[in-house]
């Protein structure tokens, strides 16, 4: 057993134990850790948006040069007005960069949404049944009618609708169950991550 | 002034709207530009610039907290502080020499922050999760009825197909060689199918919500009524 002697791996190992002590309770070494963690982020978040997203699309193109470009003033006042948010007496202002923000996406998405999602999704659902491979496609094209047709709200769920509704609801129990599964066995192999490091980068276990 | 506060962001909604949609149909350059400076640029600034105003805001009330003396006042000192130190660690080259462009390379104080202090902190939080998601499973994976079983059912084959252990427990030759093996079905076949249904009705709507914006029926986005 050798105990690290990097400094960073000293405050990795204590920020990995103030955050475990909430398994505890909550207490002052989780909060001052979720505190350091908040600032750190933002910290973090906002310089790698200036140097990934501001350097290039506008610092660089307004800079004098082969890649100077004005259209760039449009965005960046529509940016501006986003900002002016915080003032009360301009935040009206942001209304027009928003419209031109959600309506851009939103134009966006109605035909790449129906022929980059919708259609290969329906595509893939109806697929031949074959004498070797029946089984799968059948179950896929019921499930997925048999869900739909429960949050089909037009018609009552009585009758014939009533029972397939009933096993979309089974099929959605199964998949609801399948991801929380592979939550969990996501978040506990991030756990297992850390308890390695701690005991092998840390404290220099035998691995 | 109520046409700059009402009607202005309406008519940019619809032009904008329309011209990305339509661009779609018409296989030209101008057309694939407007595309492009949409994405690739106007975006991406009104996104930063939206981020920019959350920092602001978080700053803000922090700060406001502090000035306030509200409870837990001392934590938002290290969440000011950690954040100072992270920015100009990120953005002062002044400050540290040689830092220009080096800003995010390798060996720099900022990168020393992302991984000892951001990465730990980010990956323990996370795992945090494990804990409390058990516990959650045992109070929602209690079979009380025939959906809640299906859901317990599907949930410990997952978990148990997922990890070495599943390997191990052998099946009937007509389901599969292992547990594996009935985990991956389950994931490929009753779970894609209600995720997949589950993604028609989003794309659906998204359409819908999407041809409202457009042609303003749909103003949420517009805030208060100022």
């Amino acid at each position: 057993m050798s105990l690290s002697m990097d400094i960073g791996v000293w405050i990795a190992a204590g920020l990995t134990l103030l955050i475990f002590s909430f398994i505890y309770k909550d207490n002052p070494a989780f909060k001052f850790a979720e505190a350091l963690f908040l600032g750190v982020s933002l910290g973090y978040t906002s310089v790698n948006t200036y140097w990934s997203n501001i350097v290039p699309q506008v610092v660089i193109p307004l800079t004098p040069g082969s890649s100077f470009n004005p259209w760039v003033l449009l965005p960046l006042f529509l940016g501006l007005c986003i900002v002016l948010r915080v003032v009360p007496q301009l935040s009206w202002m942001s209304r027009m960069a928003f419209a031109v923000y959600i309506a851009g996406y939103a134009g966006l998405a109605i035909p790449t949404e129906i022929s980059g999602r919708l259609l290969p999704q329906v595509g893939s659902t109806m697929q031949p049944l074959t004498a070797g491979n029946w089984f799968t496609p059948l179950v896929i094209l019921v499930g997925v009618f048999c869900t739909m047709m429960y949050f089909f709200f037009s018609l009552e769920h009585k009758g014939a609708v009533g029972k397939i509704s009933r096993l979309g609801v089974v099929f959605v129990m199964v998949s609801f169950g399948a991801s929380f599964g592979y939550t969990v066995m996501a978040r506990v192999s991030l756990l297992i991550g850390r308890i390695q490091f701690l005991f092998f980068e840390w404290l220099g276990l035998p691995n | 002034m109520m046409f700059l506060r009402k009607r202005l962001p309406i008519i940019l909604a619809f032009i904008t709207g329309m011209l990305l949609w339509l661009q779609f149909y018409i296989p030209s350059r101008m057309a694939s530009n407007v595309l492009t400076s949409f994405t690739q640029s106007w975006a991406i600034i009104l996104a930063s610039s939206a981020l920019f105003l959350g920092i602001l805001s978080a700053v803000h009330h922090h700060w406001t907290k502090i000035k306030l003396h509200k409870k837990g006042y001392a934590y938002s000192y290290i969440t000011l502080v950690s954040f100072a130190i992270t920015f100009i660690a990120g953005m002062a080259w002044w400050i540290f020499p040689g830092f220009i462009a080096k800003n995010m390379a390798n060996g720099s104080f900022f990168t020393w922050i992302f991984d000892n202090i951001f990465t730990p902190l980010a990956a323990t939080m996370f795992s945090l999760l494990a804990f409390f998601i058990a516990s959650a499973a045992f109070r929602a994976f209690r079979a009380r009825s025939f959906e809640a079983t299906a859901l317990l059912i599907a949930g410990c084959i997952v978990m148990l197909g997922r990890v070495p252990i599943g390997e191990l427990i052998p099946m009937p030759a007509f389901i599969g060689d292992d547990l594996s093996d009935v985990a991956g079905w389950i994931m490929n076949a009753p779970n894609s199918a209600a995720q997949r249904a589950i993604m028609i009705g989003v794309i659906l709507s998204q359409v819908a919500i999407s041809i409202r914006i457009i042609f303003g029926i749909e103003r949420t986005y517009m805030g208060g009524s100022d």
